[in-house]
């Protein structure tokens, strides 16, 4: 299935799609340092968008956007998937946490157009069907989150942290899940949480 | 961020080929209009806060395909550039023969970032100094060559100590350099005309009067992989931060002993978080070598690390953190059972 980037959300007019629309509109195109033809080998206009598809949740997603996009904001603003949050949009808060050819990333600082051909996971991807992912279950009957801004981050990280082999214990998982910033401080029930759902979640990978 | 266009090298001599433009610019690496990208945590990060504004960026990801080894050939360890710090932390071979690379990667950024950033890229990351990181402020001998220095008088608690210069006190903000600085690494560097080898210890360059110019690597060359020599075994990094996990050091340790009897026939030490490159503590090494171990022995090592150091307004707790946490590493070290 491929959607176009020009789709929108099913709810049509919302407040996100205006405010997206806005900032749009106030968009000034910047003079590029040394972003001269005779430095690019393309030599065209690098404000021009580019066309780029995604696999995102298993489908294909064919874009036109800006090089200068993230896949965060390709997520968010593109495709209509907001699960993935923007907190800090510097790496260092975890709210974006997607996971890339299964490893758990950073989707603010990874370009969309760099993650042309890879398999990108959001939170949005996780259940099968009504069937919550077991890490999602485990955040619910633990209670693990208060305001639940950093929760898809903090569910998707702490997929990876399971995969990884990070999850052996209660420090383990404290070091290995630190990437992901709980302004609630939610941090005893997410370990809960993690430790919880790691033995599921290990024999999903046995069984490949 | 500012517009730019987006390459992907397919391999190594693609990469070299699109980069190779920037060197015939005259600016220093970090300025050049074509930048390649690896991780991009660092880079990314940068562009979005306008500190780095390239006009080009050459995604050389395809070259992880060669150039991610993490093998140990002949008593050496071989490191790709492109190797993602995580899958070298994890290394069983690493973590038996080089703790001190393994800690270094565990206790640097956080899973995530270690998931994505690339060694070659991890040992140029750029320094955390606030007034270089937040361009309002136009002093800045990094950003703007001969604008002055906004640390010197400012807020500099986690500012160097040792290397510094009236120039620049900004801090070297990595770890894994300091293993590879300790252990007597070597870098290959490839470029247009081949490839190069260098003493790790020289690739970063100390402020001086010209900070602007962080390396010795030239536009259109990229870093290859690292050598570590022999096998270091008893081998830790200690590492002081304001919080225990996912921070910067305050003062941090890369140590290797090698033991025999009690007495240190080796010593390697090398130090983060209190200077402005990756910094080997010689001085310390001279104080171990041939000693019988003892704490007193660890304490003596520790003092004379920082005997050239040099404190601004705020940061001179950092020399009393920094000596202990020498010598912390290297009891840690004599303690390993190997």
């Amino acid at each position: 299935m491929t959607d176009s980037s020009d789709s929108r959300p099913p709810s049509g007019f919302n407040r996100r799609t205006f405010i997206a629309g806005a900032a749009g509109a106030a968009v000034v195109p910047l003079a590029a340092k040394g972003a001269t033809p005779d430095r690019g080998t393309s030599g065209r206009d690098s404000s021009l968008p580019v066309d780029v598809t995604l696999l995102v949740n298993g489908e294909s997603k064919a874009l036109k956007i800006d090089s200068r996009t993230t896949l965060l904001d390709a997520l968010r603003e593109h495709i209509g998937l907001n699960g993935s949050k923007k907190g800090c949009d510097h790496g260092q808060c975890g709210a974006c946490t997607v996971l890339i050819d299964g490893r758990r990333v950073v989707s603010c600082l990874t370009l969309a157009l760099a993650a042309e051909g890879q398999q990108i996971l959001t939170i949005e991807g996780l259940a099968k069907g009504n069937e919550l992912h077991p890490m999602q279950q485990a955040f619910i009957e633990q209670d693990a989150f208060q305001c639940g801004y950093c929760t898809p981050g903090q569910i998707m990280s702490a997929v990876g942290c399971v995969k990884e082999g990070h999850a052996s214990s209660d420090d383990d998982i404290r070091e290995y899940m630190s990437g992901n910033i709980c302004r609630c401080a939610a941090y005893p029930n997410i370990v809960a949480a993690v430790k919880q759902a790691a033995p599921s979640i290990s024999s999903d990978q046995q069984k490949g | 961020m500012r517009p730019f266009m987006y390459q992907r090298a397919v391999d190594v001599p693609s990469a070299v080929q699109a980069l190779a433009a920037a060197a015939s610019g005259s600016d220093p690496l970090t300025e050049a209009a074509i930048q390649p990208l690896a991780g991009g945590t660092t880079l990314i990060d940068l562009m979005k806060l306008d500190v780095m504004r390239p006009g080009v960026l050459v995604d050389i990801n395809p070259l992880a395909a060669d150039w991610s080894k993490i093998e140990l050939r002949d008593g050496n360890l071989l490191l790709g550039s492109m190797a993602r710090m995580s899958a070298v932390a994890d290394n069983a071979d690493v973590q038996r023969n080089y703790p001190v690379i393994a800690e270094t990667l565990q206790l640097a950024a956080s899973p995530q970032l270690r998931n994505m950033a690339a060694l070659g890229g991890n040992v140029l990351q750029r320094t955390r100094c606030t007034y270089f990181r937040d361009v309002s402020y136009g002093n800045c001998n990094k950003r703007n060559p001969g604008s002055g220095c906004a640390a010197l008088d400012g807020f500099n608690r986690t500012h160097a100590v040792l290397g510094t210069s009236q120039h620049c006190i900004a801090t070297y903000p990595g770890d894994f350099a300091q293993a590879l600085i300790a252990l007597d690494a070597m870098v290959q560097i490839t470029g247009k005309s081949g490839s190069r080898y260098l003493p790790f210890a020289q690739l970063h360059k100390p402020p001086g009067d010209s900070p602007q110019i962080e390396t010795s690597l030239l536009p259109g060359e990229l870093i290859s992989g690292f050598t570590i020599p022999g096998r270091w075994p008893r081998s830790v990094y200690v590492k002081a931060r304001d919080r225990q996990s996912y921070e910067f050091a305050l003062a941090s340790a890369a140590v290797a002993l090698e033991i025999d009897d009690g007495v240190v026939r080796h010593a390697r030490v090398a130090l983060g978080g209190v200077a402005t490159t990756p910094w080997r503590a010689r001085e310390a090494e001279a104080v171990l070598k041939g000693e019988r171990f003892d704490d007193a022995l660890a304490q003596r090592a520790g003092e004379a690390a920082f005997q050239s150091a040099e404190a601004r307004q705020h940061n001179s707790f950092k020399i009393a953190l920094g000596k202990r946490v020498v010598a912390r590493a290297l009891q840690k070290a004599a303690a390993m059972e190997v």
